[in-house]
């Protein structure tokens, strides 16, 4: 029965600040070894979700269990978890093996095996040498490392990360995240990560938690929520996605019918449109990168939308551009890879849609 | 430009600076060590020139050395004093919310307004023996004649922690208020509790602000000659008021001048020693 139960649980979390409610009855199970990213837009509630799990804030309503444990009214140096901060935390006063050890002073660890498992845990984040150094005496990735070294050292139930890679640079951020990815794997450690950063989101976790304004937007594995959004926001928010106005008409088989201005009837896959019923506003969503532009006419597939289109503006990326095209009406754009030369703006060209590859949600709600 | 001329830049953007602590600190401590070498006459006259007599005065006589050690006692049982006691409110107010903090820093701040000579004569009002204590006390019975409680040696410490209590507060509000909050947060998650927590960082990471405001507390209460005037009986003179009997009621420039430079000189060292060990820079943070 152990077995089945989740690392970490959510049970109606809400969370208010006097008049303001930061999470609203947030339900999310988390299965053991998962790396579980919280991602959303700025104010959304990540951080305050994070912290009620840490226990450095108590939910105003609900449960929150560790490992069938409910740990909610626990002290938060009771909860055996691991947690790093965006800007390292670490102890300035305190050498880096005395900041790594601090956590197995309160537990009862031998002094030979503090020095041992310090000494694991620095050569885990590739930093075997700087025992004797004091933080400022780091770079910002090798303290974020140390904060790592010195989180998951006391082998915590979970390791929870608020924006870590955030106060990093481009370069470093990319190496962090694969390094990080890594030292999650070998220890099989539950992780709750939180990001604004939605390529972060993707790359690392086995599952993304969307949400938005304090409430969850969609749950599911990172091509999942890309690939079938739930709503027109976690469309927009992850990748490069465009939303055209459509209207359900009716169904066919397998395929919704849409009924998109200028452009026709568009046959969606069923399970890509919702619960959306005929006679419903909805957005068709056309991710950039599946949308190909094409100059000779001639070589379309079959089974494949294509319009007449016009290039109106060209964002030049190096190994694809980014083209503002007039698509029947719709000012959208497409992501495509440059074949000899990058089309020019003012180009006449056909645009190609996979229907199968586009979604149907609800239409977005103008407050 | 060449090195020479670039090498002198620093020193000419700095001249007014220099020139005024010149004009204003060194010059008249250079006229008091002067001072300190001419003698005074019978006849009441300074005489100019090298003599050591009163130097030979100043370090021989048991006297004098007798009450700069008890200056330096009582300079360190006041700061010892603030010390306990300012580092309470420090924390409550670091520790308070943004809107609170600027009104309880206000209330800190707001004795300076009133001058330290009234604020320490407002002891006598309160203690005094028709003062406020005594009175209570008498008329609640529970004493049946006025107790003693000033000019005796308690009086003047209590004075001096009165007076420098806000310089501790202050110096040790300003090192906690730069800790990051999130330190404490880890703390916490690593096992430790929340004493535990305070011992590990936020003791050891106030210390500096600690350390500043003792350094001030021991400074300005061994170089202070008005509290004991107030609120000390006739044996309780510190050594800024053997300057000022020198000085003042004697007519004694001269040794005055040599007992002053001794107090310079004993003050100077322990700020000397504190900077080798802190650091002087942080008294500097908590007026920036
Ligand atoms: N202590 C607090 N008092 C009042 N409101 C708060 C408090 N902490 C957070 N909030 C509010 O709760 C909401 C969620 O904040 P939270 O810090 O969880 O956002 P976040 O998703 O972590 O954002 P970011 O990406 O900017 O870190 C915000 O609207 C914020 O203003
Ligand atoms: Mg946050």
């Amino acid at each position: 029965m152990t077995e089945q139960q989740p690392a970490v649980a959510l049970e109606g979390i809400v969370k208010r600040f006097g008049a303001v409610t930061a999470v609203h009855a947030m339900d999310i199970s988390i299965e053991e070894g998962a790396f579980v990213t919280l991602l959303g837009p700025s104010g959304c509630g990540k951080t305050t979700t994070l912290r009620m799990i840490a226990g450095l804030l108590s939910p105003s309503q609900g449960d929150i269990r560790i490992k069938g444990r409910s740990v909610t009214a626990t002290p938060i140096h009771k909860r055996n978890l691991g947690l790093v901060f965006q800007n390292y935390a670490l102890f300035p006063h305190k050498t880096i093996f005395d900041n790594v050890a601090f956590g197995l002073k309160y537990r009862d660890v031998g002094r030979r095996e503090i020095t041992d498992r310090v000494q694991k845990a620095l050569d885990l984040v590739q930093l075997p040498g700087v025992g004797d150094r004091h933080p400022a005496q780091l770079s910002g990735g090798q303290q974020q490392r140390i904060a790592l070294a010195r989180a998951i050292v006391i082998e915590p139930d979970v390791l929870l990360l608020d924006e870590p890679l955030s106060a990093l640079d481009a370069n470093l951020r990319e190496d962090m995240r694969v390094e990080l990815k890594r030292i999650q794997e070998q220890l099989g450690i539950t992780t709750i990560f939180v990001t604004h950063d939605q390529s972060e989101a993707l790359a690392m976790s086995d599952k993304v938690v969307v949400m938005r304004s304090g409430h969850v937007e969609q749950v599911g594995a990172p091509e999942d929520v890309y690939v079938n959004p739930a709503s027109a926001f976690v469309a927009r928010f992850l990748g490069n996605a465009n939303l055209i106005p459509a209207t359900v008409k009716g169904r066919d088989g397998d395929h919704v019918i849409a009924e998109v201005a200028g452009v026709g009837s568009v046959p969606v896959p069923a399970l890509r449109a919702a619960k959306l019923q005929p006679g419903d506003a909805a957005a068709l969503v056309v991710r950039a990168e599946r949308l190909q532009l094409v100059e000779q006419p001639g070589d379309v597939p079959e089974g494949m939308i294509a319009r007449k289109a016009t290039v109106t503006a060209v964002d030049y990326q190096g190994q694809a551009a980014r083209y503002f095209i007039d698509f029947c009406g719709h000012s959208i754009q497409a992501l495509n890879p440059i074949g000899t030369a990058p089309l020019r703006a003012g180009a006449r060209v056909t645009a190609v849609l996979d229907s199968n590859h586009c979604v149907l949600v609800p239409p977005e709600k103008h407050p | 430009m060449d090195g020479r001329a670039s090498a002198m830049r620093p020193w000419l953007l700095l001249s007014p600076a220099l020139a005024t602590v010149t004009l204003l600190l060194v010059v008249p401590v250079m006229f008091i060590l002067v001072y300190s070498f001419w003698l005074r006459t019978a006849t009441g006259a300074d005489t100019s020139g090298f003599h050591l007599d009163n130097w030979i005065e100043v370090l021989t006589d048991p006297f004098y050395r007798d009450i700069l050690f008890k200056t330096l006692r009582i300079a360190l049982v006041t700061t010892l004093f603030c010390i306990v006691l300012g580092y309470v409110p420090a924390y409550f107010i670091a520790m308070s919310r943004t809107g609170n903090k600027t009104l309880l820093l206000l209330l800190l701040i707001l004795p300076f307004w009133i001058s330290y000579i009234i604020r320490t004569m407002s002891w006598i009002n309160i203690l005094g023996a028709s003062g406020g204590l005594n009175s209570l006390l008498l008329t609640l019975g529970i004493i049946s004649e006025p107790m003693r409680l000033l000019y005796n040696e308690g009086s003047v410490i209590l004075g001096l922690v009165h007076f420098l209590l806000p310089f501790m507060v202050l110096n040790v509000y300003v090192s906690l208020e730069a800790i990051d909050r999130n330190l404490l947060d880890a703390a916490r998650s690593l096992g430790a509790s929340d004493l535990q927590a305070f011992r590990e960082v936020t003791l050891p990471l106030s210390m500096p602000g600690l350390a500043a405001g003792a350094l001030l507390c021991f400074v300005l209460s061994a170089g202070t000659y008005i509290t004991p005037v107030v609120l000390g009986g006739p044996r309780d003179a510190m050594f800024a008021n053997l300057v000022f009997d020198a000085i003042i009621t004697q007519l004694d420039w001269p040794l005055g001048s040599a007992l002053s430079i001794v107090l310079l000189v004993v003050l100077g060292s322990v700020v000397l020693v504190y900077n080798r060990l802190v650091g002087v820079g942080q008294i500097a943070k908590s007026f920036g």
